[in-house]
């Protein structure tokens, strides 16, 4: 009933207007064709995809046409200061925090970083205290970037710093041996990730990155040792990127001050080892 | 002189007699006082140097309260392996041989090895876990499955940092591997409720793998512990 009241209304416009009907249908038809397209174009209508298998690879989700065949350079950083809000962190018990020291190694490395003329962009700025996924979901939303997540552990020998891969919590168990960490190659990202897995495509990548890191490291600072270590860190597990973090020793001494002196040192080996890095990335991209 | 010297004995044994019974008797009750006080004097002095300890006798005693031995009818003393921080190197952990009573039942196995590993380090500074921490709940399902309830103080008492935070992990998983062959894969739950890290760093959103290889035996039907004087106890660490 409603139909036919419409097409009668509309057959009465037509008439009233002097348009004839086919001209009326085949202009509406036109503009469903052009409606359906837009929303194809801009992968509105999603592609079904079959249930994915416990155990299957990312790149045997990702759809082989959301890999962009193009290349990606390096162009950004993103710094993670550990930390920060209501959670302080380590503390020492001359009162250092660890969410404090880590902003000043950070803006150390952020200057070292845009002298190499690097973007860089950070997790937080203040004291704010985003949630791992709020940091990932930082980190994964910028496109030709790595990321280094800066902390300060409540032991060890003071003056040491160490670099940390992840690895897959169940492969955690040895920190100190070697591990098979598969392809350098990783895709660009241009489809969906699943998020709990997301640095697995990255993890060979991501440990070059750390080995570079740790190099300049064991140069700059006597005592911390020569390669990465591989640990399971749950930061690093959701960003869909080569990422890492660093450890200092330690906030258990009784002064700030020695500890951010070493943030120039830092900050360069940081630096360095992006640079190093660049031609790695973007031959490993594709 | 000595003729003055005798007469000031004989003067001092005269005044001394003639002492009124009172004051005999304090001087009495003083020296009895000071008898016992140097009977109990070594006493006391290691009562004040155990002050100056840290207060982890305390917490055991709280523990052993709250958290009494486990002891089963299955329980065999064994030689097994301890995993804690190599005294050497902080940066990594090392075994120890320790002889225990174990159980034959997995589950009562396991907890017993957690509490070692809460309870006995070899030193301080070799602990993984927290001293004050607490093993709630152990569960173990067919598959090799494990779940391991600690207390939130496994959260608050680790050193927050990367390298701590998964050598105490290893620790566990380590130390389980060594001893309870049934477990393959270990979840760590804090307080009843599942964690996203152990203090800020190291992932507990999934399951640690303890070993690889598929359960020696069926649970039903655990291996049978190796008595200490065999030595090494090969039977008590396989695939470690």
């Amino acid at each position: 009933m409603r139909l036919r009241g419409l097409n009668e209304f509309w057959y009465s416009r037509c008439v009233h207007r002097r348009i004839p009907s086919e001209i009326f249908l085949l202009t509406c038809a036109a503009l469903c064709v052009a409606v359906f397209c837009v929303a194809d174009a801009s992968g509105a209508p999603q592609q079904v995809k079959p249930p994915t298998p416990p155990g299957q690879r990312l790149d045997q989700i990702t759809p082989p046409d959301a890999v962009q065949p193009a290349k990606t350079s390096l162009s950004v950083v993103v710094l993670d200061p550990a930390h920060g809000g209501s959670d302080a962190g380590a503390r020492g018990a001359s009162g250092i925090n660890e969410s404090e020291i880590v902003m000043d190694f950070t803006r150390a490395i952020r200057a070292a970083l845009e002298s190499k003329g690097l973007r860089v962009v950070q997790t937080r700025t203040g004291n704010e205290g985003p949630s791992f996924d709020d940091r990932s979901a930082v980190a994964n939303a910028q496109r030709g970037a790595v990321f280094i997540s800066i902390h300060v552990a409540s032991t060890g020998t003071f003056g040491q710093v160490r670099a940390y891969s992840q690895i897959p919590q169940e492969m955690a168990g040895d920190l100190l041996n070697g591990q098979s960490f598969g392809a350098l190659s990783f895709p660009v990202r241009n489809g969906l990730l699943p998020w709990d897995r997301a640095q697995e495509p990255y993890l060979a990548a991501s440990r070059k990155f750390a080995e570079l890191t740790q190099s300049g490291f064991a140069q700059k600072f006597k005592g911390s040792p020569d390669a990465p270590i591989s640990a399971a860190i749950r930061q690093l597990r959701t960003v869909g990127e080569p990422a890492i973090a660093i450890e200092v020793s330690s906030v258990s001494i009784t002064d700030r001050e020695p500890l951010l002196r070493m943030a120039p040192g830092i900050a360069d080996s940081i630096a360095q080892a992006v640079v190093s890095f660049k031609p790695i990335y973007e031959a490993a991209a594709h | 002189m000595i003729f003055d010297n005798e007469e000031a004995g004989v003067k001092q044994k005269s005044s001394f007699a003639n002492m009124p019974p009172r004051i005999k008797w304090a001087i009495a009750a003083l020296c009895a006082a000071v008898l016992i006080g140097l009977f109990y004097l070594p006493r006391l002095w290691r009562g004040a140097r155990d002050l100056g300890k840290p207060a982890t006798s305390d917490e055991q005693a709280r523990r052993e309260i709250v958290q009494p031995p486990i002891v089963t009818p299955t329980d065999v003393k064994v030689q097994t392996k301890l995993f804690w921080i190599s005294a050497s190197n902080p940066s990594v952990l090392e075994s120890e041989d320790v002889s225990l009573a174990l159980s034959a039942d997995p589950v009562q196995r396991a907890r017993q090895l957690l509490n070692a590993l809460i309870l006995s380090p070899p030193t301080p500074q070799q602990r993984t876990l927290p001293a004050d921490t607490a093993l709630l709940d152990f569960y173990l399902l067919p598959d090799g499955t494990a779940i391991a309830d600690f207390a939130d103080t496994l959260s608050t008492g680790t050193p927050s940092g990367i390298m701590s935070e998964q050598l105490a992990v290893d620790s566990i998983t380590k130390t389980l591997a060594a001893s309870v062959p049934q477990i393959r894969r270990l979840k760590i739950l804090l307080q009843g409720q599942e964690a996203e890290s152990l203090a800020g760093h190291v992932d507990l959103t999934g399951f640690l793998t303890v070993r690889t290889a598929a359960p020696a035996s069926p649970m039903s039907a655990p291996p049978p512990p190796a008595p200490v004087p065999s030595g090494a106890g090969p039977g008590a660490k396989p695939g470690t």
